[in-house]
């Protein structure tokens, strides 16, 4: 180096220089490549995931002119038993073949009867049992189209053509004449969000996994959150510089990283079969989802309880309070904020979780909802993961409407989190 | 008694405790003309009085309903003669008696069933009689012999804290006491399942074919259990998402603490972080509907063959849920190097980009491999995408257009639906969920120990 002049490493200098400014340049376009490819990554999930979905939440009508005649119905008076054994299916494909009348052969009329959902009947036996009178009138009904029909009318939005799958030549000419005289419509789907699973996809919905999801992190707050609070506060307030306190912090660090099915092979392990508890139920399902947030409560709890100043608790110690008391009095009420941020974080975690709960039984075909914490239950992660296996096109829709029920959820979750922590939380 | 009525009678017996300890306490502060001259302020005695009362039981309750069921059933299953020697058989022989005992017949029992359904019957009445009388008998005499010895000299404050503080210990000891559960529950079964197929044979067998036939004359009988397919599926797929994760996730967080303006920063973060929220089964969803056809289309298109559930798929989605991961965690090391060594980098005339790389970057590196650990343990045990997208087929392969299984895939195979618990397959799922276990402990210890060690101290 001692040989080059001042001049010399100048101008070496400049001519490294529009090679650094490249790279340099380089650089920065790879920084802004990665966050657009981020960005990217949430654009496509979410306008994946809502144009699949957004069909759901429509659903294809058939309106047909039924006749509540006694003759086909089997019955001549409305009761309880007389409802049971009526005849509904008989006055469905008596109404269909009314509308097309030049119907015939065995296969033509299996086409025709399955233009409609095969829960039509239940349709019209709560409509009689809410309406006695009506036996023997004749009214016009909206029924739920079939789940193939459905795919197939509204996938001509897409295309002229449509996708037909098990839709017949003939079906759709039924179809483009009822839609032509107003009789076929897309009305919006209560079905969705008042029934439970099925395995026909016009009459799945999933009002019995929200119902469980709901127990189940009634569970998990219950447990998790105190618990959580409780250790935060010996942790951070009490535990003195030991072995034993050692040993929970590594625990709890670990456990944090531990993977969720893991969780579900102790919930297996230990609450079914050990204590016996029963299968399915949200009672199991909360308690390994506690066991699964209780280290995210604890961190951020202990991070909460950590922000409130010294000072605090040197002026109530000063007042002659003791410990206890300063924790319970001063402490925590004004860490109570970042605690609950904490809480509803962890809860938004246990909301999507899904796969410690196939460990212990919640994958089982649930339709009725579940009136309490030891019932058989589903969630909602669970009803979309069984939901994604079906075979059936029209549950890819569903699935994807679960889906967007379940991020709004979560969405509506962490930014409550976002907003109580903003309007809450104090500098000091 | 019902459980719930004597938990009900328990809850008001607290309140009264409470309330009778209140008013003696303030009866006795009158008495002595002010509070005082009371220990303690009337609300610890009511309190003092109401956990004497309450919290023994409430404990005894709850073991009592905790081992109520194993040992009636060892009682009832201890006085039958003829035992069937499977627990299967056993199981079917219990469930038997207890629908006998409670109503339900199914075909005419035989004279063993029906006495053991007796003596079930009879068993649990007693049982129930003894723990309505235990529990009442131990909260009114602890709630009483509390209120006998009150006196305003009991430092009732002292004693309710050191109770509370105990509360506070056990609470804390949740965590060692789940991670000694999992501990068991994956130990005692794994054992079980290495009792009939020798360790070697699981860890370096090159066969995975779980199923167990019927029937012992079937052919394939026995199934074979070599996990090393899985093992190469798992690192293949976590590989892939490593893959994509570690560079975008880095390079994100260095262009936001480097380079973005804080109101890209404000934009872009929040926006990243959402992937972080995502379920993972509507990863899983994506996955398999949106991005396996996608590759597979892609690779048809240059004349490759790829199946429709491919490693790659499971890998790419797996990689973009990382990304927040590797991200956030790179992001909070990186911001925690101080200012003084970019600009002393900086002042020697260095580019922007010469200071990130050769300044800042070997600084943060113990924290971001740390992280990258931290990713990869969370990428072996990720479960709900590859159970979707990955698929079940135990290959042992190195193209990733092929599919894999992994771990978490086959033990989800093998613990949904029916099991029996005496059987190699589904004693199979704990011997994987242990090296689950244990491989993300191992990752877990590395990571938190190379951040411990090396970190550089600039405060």
């Amino acid at each position: 180096m001692t040989d080059l002049t001042q001049d010399q490493v100048r101008e070496r200098i400049e001519q490294s220089l529009a090679g650094r400014h490249r790279k340099e340049k380089l650089f920065r376009g790879l920084g802004i490549a990665s966050i657009a490819f981020g960005v990217l990554a949430v654009l496509v999930l979410f306008t994946d995931i809502i144009s699949k979905g957004s069909g759901a939440f429509v659903q294809t009508t058939v309106q047909l002119e039924v006749t509540y005649d006694p003759a086909v119905l089997g019955i001549d008076k409305v009761d309880e038993e007389s409802l049971t054994w009526a005849n509904f299916t008989g006055v469905v494909r008596e109404a269909l073949r009314e509308r097309f009348p030049g119907v015939s052969g065995r296969s033509e009329k299996r086409e025709l009867y399955s233009l409609v959902s095969t829960g039509a009947p239940f349709t019209l036996r709560n409509r009689l049992e809410a309406n006695p009178e009506l036996l023997g009138q004749t009214e016009k009904v909206w029924f739920a189209a079939d789940d193939d029909v459905d795919t197939f009318y509204k996938s001509l939005d897409d295309s002229a053509e449509g996708f037909r799958g098990r839709t017949s030549d003939q079906m759709a000419a039924w179809v483009a004449q009822l839609a032509d005289s107003g009789e076929l419509k897309k009305r919006f789907n209560t079905t969705f969000f008042t029934n439970g699973d099925s395995r026909e996809p016009e009459q799945a919905g999933i009002r019995a996994a929200l119902v469980g999801s709901l127990l189940t992190l009634m569970v998990t707050l219950a447990l998790s959150f105190p618990i959580g609070v409780a250790a935060a506060i010996y942790l951070e307030e009490f535990a003195p510089k030991n072995r034993w306190t050692d040993l929970i912090e590594v625990n709890i660090n670990n456990l944090a990283a531990v993977p969720s099915i893991v969780f579900g092979l102790l919930g297996l392990a230990i609450f079914i079969n050990f204590f016996e508890l029963p299968r399915s139920a949200p009672l199991v399902g909360g308690l390994v989802l506690t066991l699964m947030t209780l280290p995210t409560i604890i961190i951020s709890s202990r991070a909460a309880l950590k922000a409130v100043p010294p000072s605090i608790r040197e002026a109530a110690m000063g007042m002659g309070a003791s410990r206890m008391q300063v924790v319970l009095h001063h402490v925590l009420p004004l860490a109570m904020p970042g605690m609950l941020t904490g809480a509803i974080i962890g809860m938004a975690q246990a909301l999507g979780e899904t796969a410690p709960l196939l460990m212990i039984g919640m994958v089982a075909f649930i339709v009725d909802v579940p009136g309490g914490v030891t019932d058989p239950a589903t969630v909602l992660p669970v009803q979309i993961f069984l939901w994604a296996d079906s075979p059936e096109r029209a549950f890819v829709e569903k699935t994807s409407a679960a889906i967007m029920v379940l991020l709004s959820f979560l969405i509506v979750m962490n930014a409550s989190a976002v907003w109580l922590r903003k309007k809450l939380e104090r500098r000091w | 008694m019902q459980t719930p009525t004597l938990f009900a009678l328990l809850l008001l017996l607290v309140l009264v405790a409470y309330g009778t300890g209140f008013s003696r306490a303030l009866a006795a502060a009158r008495s002595r003309g002010g509070m005082r001259n009371l220990a303690a302020l009337p609300t610890y005695y009511g309190t003092h009085t109401a956990l004497w009362c309450g919290l023994p039981a409430l404990i005894l309750l709850g073991a009592w309903l905790a081992f109520d069921d194993p040992i009636i059933r060892s009682l009832v299953m201890g006085a039958i003669e003829d035992k069937p020697d499977t627990i299967a058989g056993r199981d079917l022989l219990y469930s038997q008696i207890q629908n006998l005992a409670a109503g339900n017949l199914f075909g005419e029992p035989s004279a063993q069933v029906k006495a053991a359904a007796e003596r079930l019957t009879s068993l649990q009445a007693a049982a129930s009689t003894l723990q309505t009388i235990i529990v009442l008998v131990l909260s009114l005499g602890l709630g009483a012999f509390t209120l006998l010895r009150f006196s305003p000299e009991v430092r009732a404050r002292e004693k309710v804290e050191k109770v509370l503080r105990g509360v506070l210990v056990t609470c804390a000891s949740a965590a060692i006491l789940t991670t000694v559960g999992i501990l068991l529950s994956v130990l005692f079964e794994s054992l079980r399942f290495f009792q009939s197929v020798p360790v070697t044979e699981f860890l370096f067998g090159l066969h995975w074919s779980p199923q167990m036939a019927l029937r012992a004359d079937q052919v394939g009988s026995s199934g074979a259990f070599g996990a090393v397919p899985l093992f190469t599926g798992t690192l293949m797929v976590s590989a892939i998402a490593m893959f994509v994760a570690v560079p975008v996730g880095l390079m994100s967080a260095i262009y936001l603490a480097e380079y973005a303006s804080n109101r890209v920063r404000s934009l872009a973060k929040p926006v990243i972080e959402i992937l972080a929220g995502v379920p993972t089964v509507v990863y899983g969803f994506f996955a398999a509907l949106t991005v396996a056809p996608f590759v597979r289309e892609v690779a048809t298109s240059i004349g490759l063959q790829a199946s429709s559930e491919s490693a790659l798929a499971a890998g790419l989605v797996m990689g973009v849920m990382i990304i927040p991961f590797v991200s956030s965690l790179s992001d909070d090391v990186i911001n925690a190097v101080p200012q003084s060594l970019r600009d002393g980098a900086l002042g020697l005339g260095s580019t922007h980009s010469e200071t990130v790389r050769k300044v800042v970057i070997p600084a943060a590196l113990p924290g971001i491999v740390g992280g990258v650990l931290l990713a990869v343990s969370r990428a072996i045990g990720e479960t709900m995408i590859v159970v979707m997208a990955a698929g079940l087929a135990a290959n042992l392969t190195a193209n990733p257009l092929e599919s894999v299984t992994t771990v978490t895939v086959q033990i989800v195979t093998l613990l949904v639906g029916d099991q029996e618990f005496d059987s190699p397959k589904t004693l199979a799922a704990f011997a994987l969920g242990l090296m689950l276990f244990l491989s993300t402990l191992v990752l877990n210890f590395i990571a938190l120990h190379v951040v411990k060690k090396y970190r550089e101290q600039y405060d």
